[in-house]
């Protein structure tokens, strides 16, 4: 009777170790998908801003990822007057404004196409809109576009580095 | 310790280590059947020799096939369809032998919904069902990242974001799922080995669990009837054949099973050969390119009716629902409230479900591939709330339903 | 018993149909353009109204200074620079002139000497309004009768080029096609073929030609033209003998050229194209009516085994 509970407790007891061991490989096996150092470190991208023309969407890449980048002209500016949301989003480098934003629609990941007439961004996947700011005109998607961290170094922006103007987007949840 | 003589014949020898007449017995000639089923109890041994299609064709793509993102592409369109001889048929085998495979689950789904062949003790029959429903589901998808085309880039870009859960904004675990900010190289790497390994264990796992599932509650026969096997397979071990009301698996319904199979192989190959078109969707021929969405993205169209639930909706709403209607099905045997298991035209509220479900998510299907603007965006929100509606219903018409 | 199993195939085959139906045909029928083929006639351009006279049109060929431009090998007129150079000079190098003849419609031809932004149906590209000129020098006439002359011209590039029955496929894809797009299956680049090179330097040296050929071509058109190899099945060949026809009907505002072949010619293009990409589609014929005979004996031969075996069981 005695050995025979001592022999059940040694089974569970058994079985307790072995779910360690279990659990611990379990953790190198989650580690092992994680992404890898040079997939992480690979690298910042650096824009010349003093490039662009006005009105015109230019397509960059930042770690395999669309970057838009848009120049955006008087009228604009005027339109965007007083739109706390879109001014918020705005990008100052020198007397030019820019929406510079992650292209990739923040649905599921589509990337939405600028439509030049009307100044503004259709993803195609399901049908979402977006305005030259970047921000939702019409759903599904749930917010605007996604802005990279930057940093303002003169007329250049570093992406991926953290600078006090993208901070202060992120602290007051202008994007994610 | 077991005995051993010296064997009569190589049959007696191995019949002495591996019981050969025993396993025989267990697996076919008294593995014992209903007669009362139709050419839809035939659609399990179609499903097997789609598999074998399947694992045949895919052990040669494997032997050429380059998991790399600069190779993939042009490992199946120049080496697999230019160069391997026969690598063409090897690639469109399995290719609509993927599409098709869905259409007879379907098919076989539906059958059991229609029979009620998920109830009284076969339970786990429908359940094991619904899991390699979801293994197949998995292995479709990660198979389809293989040629690494525009298609294959982009469904993988979408299905991945559904993980970050909308406004969860979990995008850690996106990234944790594509080793990588966006679908690349360890992406394809990881999908490959699910592909090749880890879901084809799985899979042939579930088909064993599928089929001995069936062994005590045995198969289900066309009115529902609660056949009494052991006295049925004495009248037919007796000699009377045809006054018993089963058969042997092997050769009775294994016969027609093979005649069935041999028509469904003209159906297989006339699609291989002169219709593939609809399994090898035009865009993924396209190499694929991360700055260039496709006008259109949608699934393969066996998944295109539970990304229409996914649609409609906001995106928090959506994934709920999509959600909801993944897993649902594996819950009817207990959502079916019903004593009755009779074929759904003798049960009342139910027969309409059975018919108002498959064209609603035939109409979701077809909403699913049409894009979302205008008309197909408005009956798209109507089908999908009218599933979700249906199931909710589900328990409350079935209890309601009269005991026969 | 009644036998029920016809209804319930009759279901299955029908709710099949039905799904096929609207996921395939409809749905794709609601997600492409349809643009429905003109049959290469070209009805936008002026008929030639005046009969060729070759000679005087080899005269006018040369003086009108075609060679500055072009080549035409086969009357001993080499290029007059190499791809690359003619790339940075005008955009894309200009085709040789040998077979012009046997490939392009003659109208085309017509209407390309006389306005070649008209005919390529690149006027949104360039406008001589706003002075953007196309690199190709309109003929302005040598004093004649125009209409006779280019008349004559047409004439004589019909007289050196080789009858269009022996126009190959090949030559048809990379005298329209080939200078703006590669064919990666084909080792087809736009500056030509890339065949085995002995040494590793001279494979890299005509990869840098390539490049440079590209940077070029990436400059003249907005972006390089995508690689063809598999085009047959990534579009299908309605589409692509439409777009050939006329881009412009698909992509509107696109910086593809109509390029003005014949009807034959554009069929030997998508002959071409399907060399490249569906190479197989003759064995895949010829094995695919063989298994259909096959499956067929062998569906009968298990329904002959099926009645035997459930004679017993009735």
């Amino acid at each position: 009777m005695k050995s025979n509970s001592r022999r059940g407790f040694m089974g569970k007891a058994f079985g307790a170790v072995a779910a360690v061991g279990a659990v611990g490989s379990l953790v190198a096996m989650k580690k092992s998908w994680d992404p890898l150092p040079s997939v992480k470190a690979a690298g910042f991208t650096t824009l010349d801003m003093s490039i662009y023309e006005e009105g015109l969407m230019v397509t960059e890449k930042w770690r395999g990822k669309p970057i838009f980048v848009l120049k955006k002209s008087a009228a604009v500016m005027e339109k965007e007057k007083g739109n706390a949301a879109a001014e918020a989003r705005n990008i100052k480098i020198g007397n030019d404004n820019f929406m510079v934003a992650i292209g990739l629609c923040t649905h599921l990941g589509c990337i939405p196409a600028f439509r030049e007439a009307e100044g503004d961004f259709l993803c195609a996947c399901h049908g979402g809109q977006f305005d030259a700011s970047g921000l939702v005109t019409k759903v599904p998607p749930p917010r605007g576009f996604d802005i990279p961290p930057f940093k303002i170094e003169g007329n250049t922006l570093v992406l991926g580095e953290v600078g006090p103007e993208w901070q202060t987007m992120k602290d007051n949840g202008v994007t994610l | 310790m077991a005995h051993f003589t010296k064997a009569t014949s190589v049959k007696d020898w191995l019949n002495q280590r591996l019981a050969i007449e025993k396993v025989e017995k267990v697996m076919a000639s008294e593995y014992w059947i209903p007669k009362n089923i139709n050419f839809l109890w035939a659609m399990g041994m179609v499903l097997v020799i789609t598999f074998a299609l399947l694992v045949v064709s895919g052990i040669f793509l494997l032997m050429y096939y380059v998991p790399t993102v600069d190779e993939a592409f042009n490992s199946v369109n120049y080496t697999i369809m230019r160069e391997v001889d026969f690598g063409w048929l090897w690639r469109h085998v399995h290719g609509v032998a993927a599409s098709v495979v869905f259409l007879v689950i379907y098919i076989h789904m539906f059958t059991g919904i229609y029979y009620g062949s998920y109830k009284k003790g076969r339970e786990m029959i429908w359940i094991s069902g619904m899991l390699l429903f979801i293994a197949f589901s998995t292995e479709a998808f990660s198979g389809y990242m293989l040629p690494w085309g525009q298609m294959s880039y982009w469904a993988g870009m979408v299905i991945t974001n559904l993980f970050s859960g909308g406004s969860l904004h979990a995008d850690g675990l996106v990234e944790w799922i594509r080793g990588d900010y966006v679908p690349a190289q360890a992406f394809l790497g990881r999908f490959f080995m699910l592909h090749v390994l880890l879901v084809p264990l799985a899979i042939m796992g579930l088909i064993g669990l599928h089929f001995a599932a069936l062994r005590i509650p045995h198969v289900n026969n066309q009115d529902g009837e609660e056949i009494d096997f052991d006295a049925e397979s004495k009248k037919y071990l007796d000699g009377d054949k045809v006054g018993s009301k089963v058969m042997r698996f092997a050769n009775d319904f294994m016969s027609k099973d093979m005649m069935v199979v041999g028509i469904f192989l003209i159906f297989f190959f006339y699609l291989t050969f002169y219709n593939y078109g609809f399994a090898m969707d035009p865009v993924n021929f396209d190499p694929a390119d991360g700055l260039k969405t496709p006008a259109h993205i949608y699934p393969e169209w066996y998944f295109l009716w539970s990304y229409e639930i996914l649609r409609p909706f906001n995106i928090d709403l959506g994934l709920a629902l999509f959600g909801f209607a993944q897993v649902i099905f594996v819950f009817l045997p207990f959502l079916d409230r019903s004593p009755n298991s009779v074929p759904a035209s003798r049960r009342g509220a139910f027969k309409y479900w059975f018919w108002g479900m498959l064209i609603v998510m035939i109409v979701l299907t077809a909403m699913g591939k049409l894009p979302p603007e205008g008309i197909y965006s408005t009956i798209g929100l109507y089908a999908a709330i009218i599933f979700i509606a249906m199931w909710v219903a589900l328990p409350i018409i079935t209890s309601l339903e009269k005991k026969l | 018993m009644k036998n029920k199993e016809p209804l319930i195939l009759a279901v299955v085959i029908f709710f099949s149909l039905v799904t096929y139906y609207l996921v395939e045909p409809y749905a794709h029928h609601v997600m492409h353009k349809h643009v429905d083929s003109e049959n290469f006639t070209y009805a936008d351009l002026p008929e030639i109204t005046k009969t060729g006279n070759a000679v005087n049109g080899k005269e006018l060929v040369m003086n009108a200074g075609c060679a500055g431009c072009h080549s035409i090998e086969t009357a001993g007129m080499p290029a007059p620079m190499d791809s690359v150079m003619a790339a940075q000079s005008y955009g894309v190098n200009p085709p040789d002139l040998s077979n012009a003849g046997a490939i392009y419609d003659a109208k085309f031809l017509a209407e390309l000497i006389k306005n070649p932004a008209h005919a390529l149906k690149v006027e949104h590209k360039f406008d001589e309004a706003k002075a953007q000129m196309h690199p190709m020098v309109p003929f302005y006439g040598m004093g004649g009768d125009i209409d006779q002359e280019i008349a004559d011209m047409v004439a004589y590039l019909q007289s050196i080029a080789v009858s269009p029955a022996d126009v190959t496929p090949k030559m048809a894809f990379e005298n329209a096609c080939g200078r703006c797009h590669a064919v990666g299956y084909e080792k087809w680049t736009q500056i030509g073929t890339k065949s085995g090179f002995k040494d590793k330097k001279d494979e890299l040296a005509f990869d840098i030609k390539v490049l440079e050929y590209q940077d070029s071509l990436k400059s003249y058109m907005g972006k390089l033209p995508p690689d063809l190899s598999m085009y047959i099945r990534s579009r299908n060949e309605q589409f692509i003998s439409t777009l050939i026809e006329n881009p412009q009907n698909h992509l509107a505002g696109t910086a593809m050229p109509r390029v003005g072949v014949t009807a034959d010619s554009a069929a030997k293009v998508i002959e071409y194209m399907k060399d490249a990409g569906d190479t197989k589609r003759h064995e895949r014929a010829e094995v695919g009516k063989n298994v259909m005979i096959y499956i067929v004996i062998f569906a009968i031969f298990a329904l002959l085994w099926k009645k035997q075996v459930w004679k017993d069981l009735h």
